[in-house]
This record gives C-alpha cells, structure tokens and sequence, in this order.
C-alpha cells in the first residue's frame, strides 16, 4: 500500500511577476511501513511538499494523498493519521512539557483523563518526566525536539512528517532524534523526513529522493544514489604543490577510478578520487605514495557530501556529468583539458615564485 | 499502565452538530490555555493591569493640576472615562502581541496538522483577551475611585457603559488579530505600538477637542475612542464636552455604531486572512 502518494504538485509563491516556483511538478511515493528521505539543498522545495502534505498549504496543482486520503479534499481525514515535526519546535514555550502534551491531546478530543494518560506516557517515553513540569523556554535544543516528537505521535499516526528534524541540533541531541526515530519505525509508522544531510538518510531512509528546483531528479536507495556517484571517495593533502601530478598520478591508480576521475585541487593542494574498493584504495594509495616519494599531510576515506551526490545527479557541471557517465573498463576518451590542470598550474607557477 | 495502552478518540466529526460541539470545545481548550498563560507568567499579566493605572496617576497628579473641562467639572471625573476607553483601545496591542509571538514560534502550524476545529485559535484569543481585559476594566475603575472618581448615573446605566467599553474592546481585539497576521512576525507589532499613541491621544480621552485646532478637533471628535469615551461621560453623569457637531450630539449612538463598523469590516478580514494562511 501506498502511504504518501504525490503526483505532479506544483506551488508558486508570491504575484505575477515576482513569482517563485518552490515545487515544480514533484511525485512521490512512499509504501507504507517505510522511512523515504526527501534529500535537497535549501530552497529546493522540501519544506513546501511537506507542508501540502500535511494539510498546512494548498498546492496550486497535483494531488497528495496522504493514507488513503486526499489532502486537499479531506484535511480533516488526513489530518487524524499524521504527525508533523516542523523545522522550528512546534510547542506552546510559556506552558511545560506535560501542559503541552495535554493541550494537544484535549484537541484530539482524548477526553481530560484520556489526555492526560496519554501525556503521561509520551513523558515516559521520551525520558522527559523530571523536566515534564518545567516551562519549555527552559529545555535544551535536543529535549525541545524531544517533546515537538513526542507532540506528533499523541494520536499514534500512520504517517509522521519531519522537516528537518535534526538542523541546529548538536551531535547528542542528533543521536536522541534518530534512536527516536528508529523505534517509531519498528511500530509500523510510515516516515517521510527531509534533510541536507546525505548522512542522516543513510542512517534513517529505506529510500531516497534528491529533489532540485522543485521536482524530484533521482530515487533510489542511499547505496544505490551513492553508487551513481562512484561510491565513497579518497582525499589526499600532499606537503609539496610540485608533487601535485605524481601524486595524481598514484591515487589514480590506486583508487582504479582512471585518470579523469582523479580531482586535483591547487590551492588546497589535495586530491580526491572515488574508490570502489575502500581498504584496498587505503593502502594501494600510502604504498604508492611511499614509492613514489611523494610526502602526504593527510590520507582519508570519506562519503560524498550532498554537494557532491547533487552535482552529479543534476549535470549541472560538464566535467562532473562525463564523470557519471564513466565506468572502470570504458572511459569517455576526452578532448578538452581539465580546468582542474589549468588550476594546478597556477598553483605551481605561484609555488615556483614563492619558492626560496 | 503498559506504553501501549491508547485512550481511543471519537471519530473525526462528520456532521454540522458535532463540529459545532466540537468548535466550542476547542475553543474553550484554547481559553485554557490562554488562562494557563497567565498563571505561568503572573507578572506579564500584573503589568499589563498596572500600565493603564500609571498612566491614570501620572494624568491625575502630575498633569491634571493643568487641565480645565471646558463644560466645568472635576477633571478627575472627566479624565477616569477616558482612561478606561484608553485602556480598551491598548488592548489592540496586546492582542496583535500574542497572536505573533504565537504564529513566529510555529505552535499555530501544530494546531492547523491537528483535526480540531479551525476556529478554535482565534475564538481562544478571543475569550482570554476579553477576559484579561475585564479584569482590566475592574483594575481601573478601582483605581478610578481611589483617585476620586465617582459615577452619579445609575446602576444599569453604568452596565452599560461598561458594556460600551468591553464592545470597543472587542472591535479592537478583530482589528488586533487582523494586524497580527498581517504583521507576522512580533517585530512587526513595534511600528503599530508607535502609531496607537498618536490616535489615542487624538480624542477626548484626555482634553475636549474644542481646545484643539479646528481640523484636529474634528479628527478628534470622531474617533471612536472619543465617542466610547464621551458616552460613558454621560451614562456616568461625569462632566463631558459640549460640542455642536453632530458627533458631540450622538456620543452614544456613535459609541455602538463605530465598534460594528471596525467590527463589521476587521472581522470577515481576520477570519480570511487566518483561513489563507494555507495559501
């Protein structure tokens, strides 16, 4: 069964002739039971989808069905089976947490006791009852996101919508909201989060869409969007700018990304590859750059950023989409140089001058 | 009790009569917390009671010993109505303050992803800013009649005359809500703050409009303030201004119809401008 259903939404802000397009005919679909990262850059249109999604904005064409329901035609419906935990906390500041709990369960219509048990337990759950009696402009960023959570799940819905749900949290409060998160998974819930984080989908997404410019550019899972891209990628931070091409030369190698794969930046004096075999690339790349007498100020294995993942998936860089297209046994021979060399050849006549 | 048990809710409500039950429901719940607000914050709410009551000793006893009533009478006497129209028409600001502190923190977004009723927020607003304000009302009467303040009408008569002051305050409290969510965010409310000084004080709160020039005067004369405030002069029996114009003449009729025409035209806007912030 299809959970979160969007076809062809589309949102403009603002008058005629200032008008900004935020969603440009996005779909989704979520099967229910499922986590589905909504992935993107600011001002992608993340924020508007969900908010037409959980009853919160009227799109100006499409459909959202949101549990069977349709979102723009029974908003009452829809808004019984959904959560929602917005960008900004969503709770009444001056009242405490257990206040708060309360007021939203007596506006489900939980009845005085049936509210008042049910904040109990959220309380419970969510390892707020010492503070449960404290205003909430008193808590932390991370029990604030707590309690906003907790708020969502009063009624138990099919479908809970997080906006971004751990933007502005420190590392503790991060780890707090995704141990929440997964455990709400293991009930049956349907997710649907977004975020800038590739990281934070991996952890959390069964799925991923990237989303750009208001539509949805790619879908899959966290692995299968990582694998476009040519996996996880080696950094290498040489001492010497004029070992730049030797060094270039070694982690292409290394890394069996070929040679147009390798990145080369000057003035950082690093350069970056992706790599198939993670461990394998790590010692090819010390072992050759030991051979080589190339001296390195730091070797590292990481994750594409979001950065990264985006520019490929949109081709909005010549040099990026051909690397797409490039696989270990047929390369695109290519015909025009790297803007990268151009770069590292300033960077070695400036080198050269400031040499003693 | 186990984490799993759920106290099961009544269905969404599918007909005219259980959304009406519900509106009301949802709109008392909502007064309670406006209420809950209080209790939480005693001193903003102590404040808010005691401003009106400064600004009537600092009229009384540092500027009243300058002040005359044009028509005779004691200025005290003349000065105590027009402090409590005052008082109402403040209450614009503290209606637009809490409505956009309430829209920049998002808790207005949870309330519109829940199933209860859309009008609950506003009819909550509504009632807890009525009721602060009539506790208000009975602050500064109190304060009124310490400083000498008497009314010589009857008892029904001064009813009314509050019933005058808490229906300007309920034209207000629309236009309030209106200019909130217009403004959004509570940095907005300070532009409005500064404007509300010079309309308050352009009226016969303070001194008759024949003392001012002529086209100021008649500004003042009629501002719906001025007219509250003059009616409840004479539903008091404290001294007023005498003027010839038709709004010095018909202070109570213009102290009914002006709050139904803010109301008529602040009303319908509120209401639309909360219902498109989906749009």
């Amino acid at each position: 069964m299809t959970a979160i259903l969007a076809e062809g939404l589309r949102k403009t802000y603002g008058k005629k002739g200032s008008a900004k397009a935020a969603l440009a005919g996005l779909d989704l679909a979520v099967p229910a039971g499922t986590v589905h990262a909504v992935l993107g850059p600011n001002g992608a249109g993340k924020t508007t989808a969900v908010r037409i999604l959980a009853t919160l904005l009227r799109p100006d064409a499409g459909t959202a069905r949101v549990a069977g329901r349709d979102a723009v035609r029974e908003p009452d419906e829809v808004r019984y089976r959904i959560g929602l935990l917005g960008q900004h906390a969503a709770v009444d500041e001056v009242l405490s947490g257990r206040q708060n709990l309360e007021l939203f369960g007596r506006l489900y219509h939980l009845g005085r006791a049936g509210a008042r048990q049910r904040a109990a337990a959220l309380l419970a759950q969510f390892g707020l009852d010492d503070t449960g009696g404290k205003p909430v402009g008193q808590y932390s960023g991370g029990m604030r996101r707590r309690l906003d959570l907790a708020a969502s799940l009063i009624m138990r819905p099919q479908v809970l919508f997080l906006d971004e749900p751990t933007t502005g949290l420190d590392p503790r409060g991060r780890t707090e909201v995704w141990q929440a998160v997964r455990s709400l998974v293991g009930d049956g819930t349907t997710v649907l989060l977004t975020t800038q984080y590739l990281e934070e989908a991996d952890q959390l997404a069964d799925r991923v869409s990237v989303v750009d410019h208001g539509r949805a550019v790619a879908e899959g899972t966290a692995d299968e969007l990582k694998a476009r891209l040519g996996g996880d990628r080696i950094d290498v931070v040489v001492r010497d700018a004029d070992r730049l091409d030797a060094a270039a030369a070694v982690i292409g190698m290394a890394a069996r990304a070929g040679e147009d794969a390798v990145e080369v930046d000057a003035d950082a004096r690093r350069i970056s590859a992706p790599v198939a075999d993670r461990m394998a690339a790590l010692a090819d790349t010390v072992a050759g750059l030991g051979a080589a007498g190339v001296a390195a100020e730091d070797v590292s294995l990481r994750r594409p950023t979001l950065d990264e993942v985006f520019l490929h998936l949109t081709g909005r860089t010549q040099d990026l989409n051909q690397e797409q297209d490039q696989d270990q046994d047929r390369r695109p021979e290519r015909d025009d140089g790297r803007a990268d060399g151009g770069a590292a050849g300033r960077a070695r006549a400036v080198a050269e001058g400031s040499a003693r | 009790m186990t984490a799993t048990t759920l106290p099961a809710p009544p269905p969404p409500a599918r007909t005219a009569g259980a959304r009406l039950k519900w509106a009301v429901a949802d709109g008392l719940t909502m007064t309670g917390r406006g209420f809950a607000h209080w209790a939480r914050r005693p001193g903003q709410a102590v404040v808010s009671l005691v401003f009106p009551v400064m600004m009537l000793v600092v009229f009384t006893y540092l500027l009243g010993g300058g002040m005359a009533v044009s028509g005779g009478g004691s200025y005290r006497e003349y000065l105590v109505p027009g402090m409590l129209a005052l008082a109402m028409s403040f209450g614009l600001e503290a209606t637009m303050v809490s409505l956009t502190s309430d829209l920049g923190k998002g808790v207005v977004d949870r309330f519109r992803t829940m199933p209860m009723a859309p009008s609950a927020v506003l009819v909550g607003r509504a009632l807890t800013d009525m009721a602060e304000s009539a506790a208000g009302l009975v602050v500064m009467a109190g304060a009124g009649l310490a400083v000498g303040w008497r009314w010589h009408g009857t008892w029904a008569e001064a009813l009314a005359a509050f019933g005058l002051l808490l229906l300007l305050r309920f034209a207000m409290l629309w236009a309030g809500i209106f200019l909130g969510l217009v403004a959004g965010k509570p940095e907005m409310v300070q532009a409005v703050q500064i404007l509300v000084w010079p309309v308050a004080f352009l009226s016969s709160a303070f001194t008759s409009p024949e003392t001012m020039p002529g086209w100021l005067g008649a500004v003042a004369e009629w501002n719906p303030m001025s007219a509250t405030a003059g009616a409840i002069r004479e539903l008091f029996d404290n001294p007023g201004w005498s003027g010839d114009s038709w709004a010095a003449q018909h202070q109570v009729l213009l102290a009914v119809v002006w709050p139904l025409v803010l109301l008529a035209v602040f009303f319908p806007l509120a209401v639309r401008r909360y219902r498109s912030l989906g749009r």
